[in-house]
């Protein structure tokens, strides 16, 4: 291990650490911030949902975006894998199917960024009961 | 460092560590490796999460799933469910203990929703075993910010000017001791942290040395800047051999960064910091004692003054803090006296770590701003009283702190308010009391424990202890009379003002406490020769109820002293002579024909 010499040294190894514990601190307050959410069944994963999430956790950070990137089970939209759910704050959540990288980068650019709706999305055709809070 | 998208963490606190968390972080890793999930899924072992009555916890984020109580083998399912296919596993969850309902996001859960995190800022957010996970977090930059740009005086000052009070128990002012012990000139200072927690029931320096061992270090060294002291010493335990690991760790790490040794931060500034070890004695955590105890004398306290920070370790001037009060230093530091002193009462600024035992459904570890009331630690972060039963009371201050009563629910925790109550703050152990506990019973077995721990240097503890122990344990068996509640009461006051140190002086605090808040209850005990609680077994009578009993022998059978006779089909007699009250009988029977009274 290198030494620490000085103030500004320790600063520097705080933003280089900093990143290794994001997941916990977006944890505190994820209602805040982006979430999205991956659709990582085996159908999923099969189209490529690997790729566009890897894709999201790496762009989401360099294009300096707040958000949390997990991975759930199948959501049932085999035919238009693989799907992604993207919530924003205060808002209700949206699916998008078929995304592969370049809708992935569409779904950043235009509605996590600026709220304007793109192509894929899908209707949400059912609802869940929710699990007391 | 590879791109993980998600964190599990797992308490290595010493309870979840007992309870096999070691296993479930290798299951989990094993799992994770199996599945090729090594990459994208980190494991990491944390310190205390405070939750400790439903350990072992694993905490999946970011989603904040709390799963308790988890074994090893439930591992697989974590893996294969929650992280393959992103469903919770249901039947891990925590629920809440009045609806029964699973609580899949922990901060929905009543028992983190009051309370407010400084002192446990990191416990169960970061490995204690990892350096950087703390640097992370701000580690080190506190103490980076008094050396490169305050004076010491600044320094003493933002502390004093917060309000911050020591959390061993007694309540002084943090910075008007550092002052005192830089007022105080000479070649050499000790900073000392008192890690030596004797308090039945109190367990949050253990489990801050567990779970964030780099907060004491870093602002041990900025007491060392402070004080002008360049040596640290912690005396801890020897029976707490996890924090003493993870701290040997801890040390060790920071000297190799260059934040513990010579010259840190370029600065010229050395200071260092090396363990020494105790047996685990009450006494030792008053400051004289302590300190004797590491020159390797008597640990027996003396007479101040002189003050430790006059004449401590070696005779030079010493700083003793306890750990708690220690690791808020690097927080006060970095948001600032105004910001600390906004939290809390007008006289106890911040927040308090409380250790919740006894008769509780939320055993654990706490930590909520001053002025919190009773109720509201125990029913709703507690959780309340288990198997439904009444409160009775609640001992604050473990052994040398007081028994509060109902009507003392809705008061403000704070120093004062505790003392003007007849309790104490101490370290911060909580027991809860139900209707079951008898209160006789109980001022005995709190000074069971200082009897035993007395040193015997002073003879009003010595003595007087042993004496109101013995007068306890008379009216127990029902050979006490109210003039023993008299002499109760004024040999109590007499020891208070005569002991040597502060564990006679609080040593009667349980029995005053009680005989003021449960007095019905002693009077019964010596005038009825009846225990209310039905605790007291000298004083509890078995009887047949002629109504319910058939005279089917089984109790008579049972009994192992012969106590009980009756013909077959008779109703049957218990001789209460005899009798030796072991209720053998009571659990034979079948038609509720015998009770106590």
């Amino acid at each position: 291990m290198s030494k620490i010499t000085s103030l500004a040294d320790l600063k520097k190894k705080r933003e280089e650490l900093k990143s290794g514990l994001d997941i916990r601190i977006k944890a505190i307050n994820p209602e805040t911030i982006v979430q999205v959410k991956v659709a990582m069944a085996t159908c999923g994963i099969a189209s490529g949902a690997k790729t566009v999430m890897e894709f999201f956790l790496e762009q989401l950070e360099r294009r300096n975006v707040a958000a949390v990137v997990t991975q759930t089970g199948c959501m049932g939209y085999c035919y238009a894998e693989p799907t992604i759910e993207v919530k924003l704050p205060g808002k209700d959540p949206v699916v998008f199917g078929f995304v592969d990288l370049k809708r992935a980068d569409q779904i950043i650019e235009k509605y996590i960024k600026t709220g304007e709706l793109v192509d894929g999305i899908i209707p949400m055709n059912y609802q869940t009961i929710d699990l007391k809070e | 460092m590879s791109k993980y998208s998600m964190h599990l963490l797992v308490c290595g606190g010493t309870g979840c560590h007992a309870s096999e968390s070691d296993a479930i972080v290798c299951n989990l890793r094993d799992e994770l490796e199996a599945k090729g999930l090594m990459d994208s899924v980190q494991v990491i072992l944390t310190g205390c999460f405070g939750f400790c009555e439903k350990g072992p916890i694993v905490k999946v984020m970011p989603d904040n799933t709390f799963y308790v109580q988890v074994k090893p083998e439930d591992a697989q399912e974590i893996v294969d469910e929650h992280i393959i296919k992103g469903r919770k596993v249901t039947r891990l969850l925590y629920r809440d203990p009045v609806t029964r309902e699973p609580v899949s996001d922990s901060k929905h859960m009543g028992f983190f929703k009051k309370q407010l995190r400084i002192v446990l800022r990191n416990c169960g957010f970061i490995n204690p075993e990892n350096i950087d996970e703390y640097i992370a977090r701000d580690g080190y930059q506190a103490l980076g910010k008094v050396l490169t740009e305050m004076t010491p005086e600044e320094v003493i000052k933002v502390v004093k000017d917060s309000g911050q009070r020591g959390r061993g128990g007694a309540g002084f002012s943090t910075g008007l001791k550092w002052e005192l012990a830089r007022n105080n000139k000479s070649d050499e200072k000790y900073v000392v942290c008192n890690a030596d927690e004797g308090d039945p029931g109190a367990f949050m320096d253990r489990s801050v040395l567990e779970g964030d061992p780099h907060s004491v270090l870093e602002a041990m060294a900025i007491c060392g800047y402070s004080i002008g002291a360049s040596n640290g010493l912690i005396y801890i335990r020897a029976e707490y051999p996890l924090a003493i690991e993870r701290l040997k760790i801890a040390i060790k790490q920071a000297q190799e960064y260059g934040l513990l040794g010579k010259d840190i931060f370029g600065t010229g500034f050395n200071f260092d910091i090396k363990l020494r070890y105790g047996a685990g004695a009450f006494v030792c955590g008053e400051e004289t004692a302590l300190i004797h105890s590491m020159e390797g004398l008597r640990g027996e306290p003396t007479v101040k003054p002189p003050f430790p920070a006059e004449a401590g370790y070696l005779n030079k001037p010493t700083n003793v803090n306890n750990v708690e009060t220690f690791a808020a230093i690097p927080v006060i530091i970095l948001k600032g006296a105004k910001w600390f002193s906004s939290i809390g009462t007008e006289k106890s600024k911040g927040t308090k770590v409380f250790a919740l035992a006894g008769k509780i459904n939320n055993v654990g570890l706490i930590e909520v701003p001053m002025g919190t009331t009773l109720r509201e630690v125990i029913f709703e972060i507690g959780g309340g009283i288990r198997n439904g039963k009444k409160f009775k009371g609640i001992q604050t201050g473990g052994p040398s702190g007081g028994c509060l009563s109902e009507k003392h629910l809705d008061t403000p925790i704070d120093f004062d308010n505790l003392i003007a109550a007849g309790s104490i703050m101490g370290s911060g152990a909580m027991i809860v009391l139900d209707e079951d506990d008898c209160m006789v019973s109980m001022a005995k077995f709190f000074l069971e424990f200082t009897v035993e721990e007395s040193c015997g240097k002073c003879a009003p503890c010595r003595i007087g202890n042993k004496r109101l122990h013995e007068l306890l344990g008379q009216i127990c068996e029902g050979k006490g009379s109210l003039d023993d509640l008299d002499r109760l009461r004024n040999m109590s006051v007499v020891i208070k003002d005569t002991a040597l140190c502060g564990l006679g002086q609080t040593s009667p605090n349980p029995v005053l406490s009680m005989m003021d808040n449960y007095y019905d209850e002693y009077v019964a005990h010596v005038t009825d020769k009846k225990c209310p609680a039905g605790q007291c077994k000298s004083l509890l009578e078995y009887v047949v109820n002629a109504e319910n009993c058939v005279g089917c022998t089984a109790c008579a059978r049972v009994c192992p002293v012969n106590a009980i006779s009756g013909e077959r089909k008779e109703v049957h007699l218990i001789d209460p002579s005899i009798c030796i009250k072991c209720g053998a009988c009571i659990e034979k029977c079948k038609f509720d024909a015998i009770f106590i009274r």
